[in-house]
C-alpha cells in the first residue's frame, strides 16, 4: 500500500512538473511577451524597446533556465544596470539591500510570483479567492451528493419501474443542462423582474418588490445568504447531480441483483430493511470514486458559474488571468487546479480499495 | 402596432384546456403519491375459473389514469397550437408558437418521411431499426434529427438573416412587427430582437447549423485519435501502454477551461501552436485508413495498392487543403484548394478535438483490454494474422456496441464544450451566430431582457437531451442482443 501511494505521488509530481511546464511555455511565447511589455510598459513600444524591456526584466533568459527559477532550483536571476549601477534581480524587491536578498525564490521556496494584473502577491490573491470558491463548492456539495445519492437509490431499488423511468429522465435531463444554460434559466424564471416567477409572486403579495432570488452572487462573498447565494449553488449542484445519480442508480440496481439479496428477501426480510441494511452500503462505494472525481469536473462548472454570477472566486481569476496573460497568477492557478484533480483521483483510487475489500493492490 | 400574441386564434380555447390538463396531473399526481404511502396498491389481473380475465381496479389505478389522460390532452394542445399555424391565414391568428410551427415545415415532413420509412422497414435495418422499439431512443433519435434538419434547412426555416440588423427592433419583445418591412419580407420578429436588433428565431436557427457544423466532425476526429492510439495501448501494452496512458492522464489533467484559454487566445494563435497541433491531429484519419486497408488486404497486392493510395491521394488533399489558410499560410496552389476552414474555426475545433480524445482513448483502451482476451482473437493470432489487423478487424469491430453509444454521448458534450467556448468569447467569431456566443450576448442584460438569451439556451439543452436520450436508446436495444 505504501508502495503504491508512493508510486502514485510520483507520478502525480511529475505529471504536476509537465502541466506547469507547458503552461509555463504557452504563456511565455514570443506574442505573448510582447503583449506583457506592452502592457506593463507602454503601448506604443517599438520592437526593439520591447526587446530591450524584456531583457531588463529577464525574460531574456532561455525558457528552461527562467523554469527552473520560477520553480526554485536555479537562482534568480540579477542584472547590473550599466548607467546606474542598481542592481535589479528577480528575488530583489523594489526597496530591498540586494546584498541581503536571498538566492533561490520560487515555488519551493513558496513564493508564487507576483501578479500582474492585481497589482499584489499571488499568493495574497489566490488564498482568498479559493477561499471564496471553497465555500461555493462547500454549499453545492451539501446540496449536490445527497440528493443524487437519493435520486440514485430510489431509481435503482426497482429498476424499470414507473419512479425508476422519471428519475433516471429527470437524472438525464440535468446532465444535458450545462451551467451557463440552467444559470440563464434559473436567472430568468427566478431573479427576474420582468419574467418568470418573481412578478407573479409580487403581485400575489408573497414578497415585497424586487426578486425571489439575487441574480448576481457580488454580495454573496462577504454575506451569503439565502437570497443571493441559492442560484449559482443550485446551477453547479445541478449540473453534477445527473452523473452522480446515474452512476448510483447503475450501482444500486447491480447490487439489487445480487445473491445476498435474494437470499434476504426470501427469508422474509422487509423491502425497506433490504434497501437500508443490506443494499445501501455496498451500492455506495462506485459513487464514492464517482463524487471525487466529480471535482475537477466541478472546476469548470465554478469558473462558468463565477463568469455568470459575478463571483469573484477561484474560477473568476483564472478567467481574469488567462485572458489578461497575468503570467505567474496563471501559473499558480494551474497548479491549483492540478492539484485538485491528481489529488482527488489519489483519493478515489485509496478510498475505492479502503471501501471494497474484494480488491488488493499487490 | 400590438406585438402578436403567443397563442393567436386559439388561445381561448386551447388554454383553459391546458391548464385543466396542468392542474388534474398535478392533483392525479399528489393522490398517486398518498395512496402509494398508505399502501393503495395497484389493481390485479385475476384469472377465473371459467377462464375469463377481472381486472380490479382501486382508487391508485384510477389516478394512474388520470395522470396519463392528462398528459396525453397537454401533448394533443401542444400539437394543435404548432400545426394550427398551417390552417390560419394571418399572422395575428396563427400566432407566435403557430408561425414558428409553420416556419419549421420542411422539418415536419422530413422527420414524418424518415420515421415512416424506418419504422416500416425497422426490421431489415439492424441496431438502427431497433432502436425504434425504444419511446426514450425514438425520442432522442427524434430531437436530433429536428436539429439536423433544422440546420439543413435553416435557409428555408429562419425569417431574416443571421446578422441582418433592424436598429429599431433592439430588445424588442418577441412577436413584434418590423416598422416597415421590405417586400417579402417577413413582417415579424418571431421571437424578439436582440441587443443590436438582430432577429432572435433567425439566429437561434441558423446557430443550430454552426453547432451541428463542428460538433459531430470534431467527434469523429476525436474518435480517430482515440482509436488508432488506443488500441495499440490496450493490445500491445507495456511502454506504449504506460506512455500513451501517461498523456492521456496529463491532457486529462488540465482544467478544460485553462486549456481553451491557453489556445484560443490570439497571442497563441498568432504563434502558430494551433496549427501545429492541427496538423498533427488532422494526421491520424490518414493514419488510420491506411493502416485499416493495409492490413486487412496487404495479402492482395493490386487492391492494397489502390486502396492506400486513394486514401493518401484523397486524404492527402484534404489535408493540405484544410491546413492551408487563404490568407497567408499556403500548402496547395490556390487552384486546388477547394475546401477552406476559416482560421478561427480550426483552432475552436483542433481544441475540441485535443481535449476530446484522451477520454476517448481510455474508452477504446479499456474495451480494447477486455475483448483481447475472447477466443476470437487467439484464434486470429494462432491463424497468424499480423497485430493491426487483429486490432483494426477483429477487436474494434467487436468493440463497436459502446463505441456508438460513448459517440452519441460525445457529440452532445462537444456541443456542451462548444457552448463554453462561445460563452467565454473564445475562437468564434463575434458575430457567429452559435448559440454558446448567443447566450454570452445575452446574459449581460438577462434580468431586464430575458427573451434573447433563452431560446439558444433551450436549443442547445434540447439537442444534448436529444442525444443523451438517443444514447440511451441505442444501449438498452444493444444489450438486448
Amino acid at each position: 500500500m505504501a508502495l503504491f501511494i508512493l508510486r502514485r505521488l510520483g507520478v502525480m509530481v511529475l505529471t504536476a512538473l509537465c502541466l506547469t511546464f507547458i503552461v509555463f511555455f504557452l504563456t511565455n511565447l514570443g506574442p505573448n511577451l510582447e503583449k506583457l511589455a506592452k502592457t506593463q510598459g507602454n503601448a506604443r513600444m517599438s520592437d526593439a524597446q520591447v526587446e530591450s524591456w524584456l531583457d531588463r526584466n529577464g525574460y531574456g533568459q532561455p525558457l528552461v533556465t527562467r523554469y527552473g527559477e520560477w520553480l526554485g532550483v536555479v537562482p534568480g536571476w540579477t542584472r547590473e544596470d550599466a548607467e546606474t549601477g542598481e542592481i535589479t534581480g528577480r528575488c530583489i524587491d523594489p526597496g530591498m539591500d540586494p546584498a541581503a536578498a536571498p538566492r533561490f525564490c520560487g515555488l519551493l521556496q513558496g513564493d508564487f510570483g507576483y501578479s500582474t494584473v492585481s497589482d499584489d502577491e499571488v499568493a495574497a490573491v489566490v488564498g482568498g479567492r479559493l477561499a471564496l470558491t471553497g465555500k461555493l463548492m462547500f454549499w453545492a456539495f451539501l446540496i449536490m451528493v445527497p440528493a443524487a445519492l437519493l435520486v440514485g437509490v430510489l431509481a435503482g431499488m426497482r429498476e424499470g419501474s414507473r419512479l425508476d423511468r422519471s428519475l433516471s429522465t429527470f437524472a438525464i435531463a440535468t446532465t444535458a443542462t450545462p451551467e451557463y444554460v440552467s444559470g440563464v434559466i434559473f436567472i430568468v424564471l427566478l431573479a427576474s423582474s420582468q419574467a418568470g416567477l418573481s412578478p407573479i409572486l409580487a403581485e400575489w403579495g408573497w414578497i415585497d418588490g424586487g426578486t425571489l432570488f439575487l441574480g448576481s452572487a457580488r454580495s454573496a462573498m462577504d454575506n451569503a445568504n439565502f437570497w443571493n447565494f441559492t442560484l449559482p449553488v443550485m446551477t453547479i449542484a445541478l449540473y453534477g447531480m445527473g452523473y452522480i445519480a446515474r452512476m448510483t442508480r447503475a450501482s444500486m440496481a447491480e447490487v439489487m441483483t445480487a445473491q445476498y439479496i435474494r437470499t434476504a428477501r426470501l427469508k422474509g426480510v422487509s423491502f425497506r430493511k433490504i434497501v437500508l441494511r443490506h443494499a445501501l452500503r455496498n451500492a455506495l462505494i462506485a459513487p464514492f470514486t464517482v463524487i471525487m472525481l466529480q471535482f475537477p469536473w466541478l472546476l469548470t462548472g465554478v469558473v462558468i458559474v463565477e463568469t455568470l454570477f459575478n463571483y469573484n472566486g477561484f474560477g473568476w481569476t483564472l478567467v481574469q488571468a488567462a485572458s489578461n496573460n497575468d503570467i505567474e497568477l496563471l501559473l499558480t492557478c494551474s497548479i491549483v487546479a492540478v492539484l485538485v484533480v491528481l489529488v482527488t483521483q489519489l483519493i478515489s483510487d485509496i478510498g475505492y480499495v479502503f471501501l471494497n475489500p474484494r480488491i488488493r493492490i499487490s | 402596432m400590438d406585438p402578436i400574441t403567443w397563442t393567436g386564434n386559439l388561445g381561448p380555447i386551447l388554454n383553459p384546456l391546458m391548464l385543466a390538463a396542468a392542474v388534474v396531473f398535478a392533483l392525479a399526481f399528489v393522490t398517486q403519491l398518498v395512496l402509494s404511502f398508505a399502501g393503495v396498491q395497484a389493481g390485479e389481473t385475476v384469472i377465473n375459473p371459467d377462464r375469463t380475465l377481472t381486472v380490479t381496479r382501486t382508487p391508485f389505478d384510477y389516478a394512474l389514469m388520470a395522470l396519463k389522460y392528462a398528459v396525453l390532452l397537454f401533448l394533443v394542445c401542444v400539437l394543435v397550437y404548432v400545426f394550427g399555424g398551417f390552417v390560419q391565414p394571418a399572422l395575428e391568428d396563427k400566432g407566435i408558437i403557430g408561425a414558428i410551427g409553420q416556419r419549421f415545415w420542411p422539418v415536419w415532413l422530413s422527420l414524418a418521411i424518415l420515421f415512416a420509412l424506418s419504422i416500416t422497414f425497422k426490421r431489415r435495418l439492424g441496431l438502427y431499426g431497433k432502436l425504434f422499439d425504444s419511446p426514450i431512443g425514438m425520442i432522442g433519435f427524434g430531437i436530433v434529427m429536428f436539429w439536423l434538419f433544422t440546420a439543413f434547412f435553416a435557409d428555408v426555416v429562419a425569417t431574416h438573416g443571421p446578422i441582418d440588423v433592424v436598429s429599431q427592433m433592439r430588445n424588442i419583445v418577441p412577436g413584434s412587427w418590423m416598422p416597415s418591412p421590405d417586400e417579402g419580407e417577413y413582417p415579424v420578429y418571431l421571437l424578439g430582437g436582440d441587443s443590436l436588433g438582430r432577429d432572435v428565431f433567425s439566429r437561434m436557427v441558423y446557430g443550430g447549423r454552426e453547432v451541428l457544423k463542428i460538433a459531430p466532425f470534431a467527434t469523429l476526429f476525436a474518435f480517430m485519435v482515440g482509436i488508432t492510439l488506443g488500441l495499440p495501448a490496450g493490445y500491445v501494452g507495456g511502454r506504449i501502454d504506460t506512455i500513451l496512458s501517461f498523456l492521456a492522464n496529463l491532457v486529462l489533467a488540465f482544467p478544460v477551461i485553462l486549456l481553451f484559454y491557453l489556445l484560443v487566445t490570439p497571442e497563441i494563435v498568432a504563434s502558430g501552436i494551433p496549427v501545429y497541433m492541427a496538423a498533427v491531429l488532422f494526421l491520424f484519419p490518414i493514419v488510420f485508413f491506411v493502416v485499416l486497408f493495409n492490413s486487412r488486404f496487404h495479402t492482395q497486392g493490386g487492391k492494397r495498392n489502390i486502396l492506400v493510395a486513394a486514401t493518401i491521394i484523397l486524404g492527402g488533399w484534404l489535408y493540405l487543403s484544410l491546413l492551408s489558410d487563404p490568407g497567408g499560410f499556403r500548402l496547395l496552389p490556390r487552384g486546388l484548394d477547394f475546401v477552406d476552414m476559416p482560421g478561427n474555426i480550426l483552432i475552436v475545433f483542433v481544441s475540441v478535438v485535443f481535449v476530446n480524445s484522451p477520454t476517448v482513448f481510455r474508452i477504446v483502451r479499456g474495451i480494447t483490454l477486455d475483448v483481447k482476451t475472447r477466443d476470437y482473437v487467439s484464434a486470429a493470432q494462432t491463424r497468424g494474422e499480423g497485430p493491426w489487423y487483429i486490432m483494426l478487424w477483429e477487436i474494434l469491430p467487436n468493440a463497436r456496441g459502446p463505441l456508438i453509444v460513448d459517440f452519441c454521448l460525445r457529440i452532445g458534450y462537444t456541443t456542451i464544450l462548444l457552448g463554453t467556448l462561445g460563452f467565454f468569447g473564445l475562437g468564434v467569431s463575434p458575430e457567429s451566430p452559435d448559440w454558446g456566443s448567443t447566450i454570452n450576448e445575452g446574459r449581460r442584460l438577462l434580468t431586464v431582457y430575458p427573451h434573447p438569451p433563452l431560446p439558444p439556451a433551450l436549443a442547445l439543452m434540447s439537442l444534448v437531451l436529444g442525444l443523451n436520450l438517443l444514447a440511451d436508446g441505442l444501449r438498452e436495444e444493444s444489450l438486448k442482443d
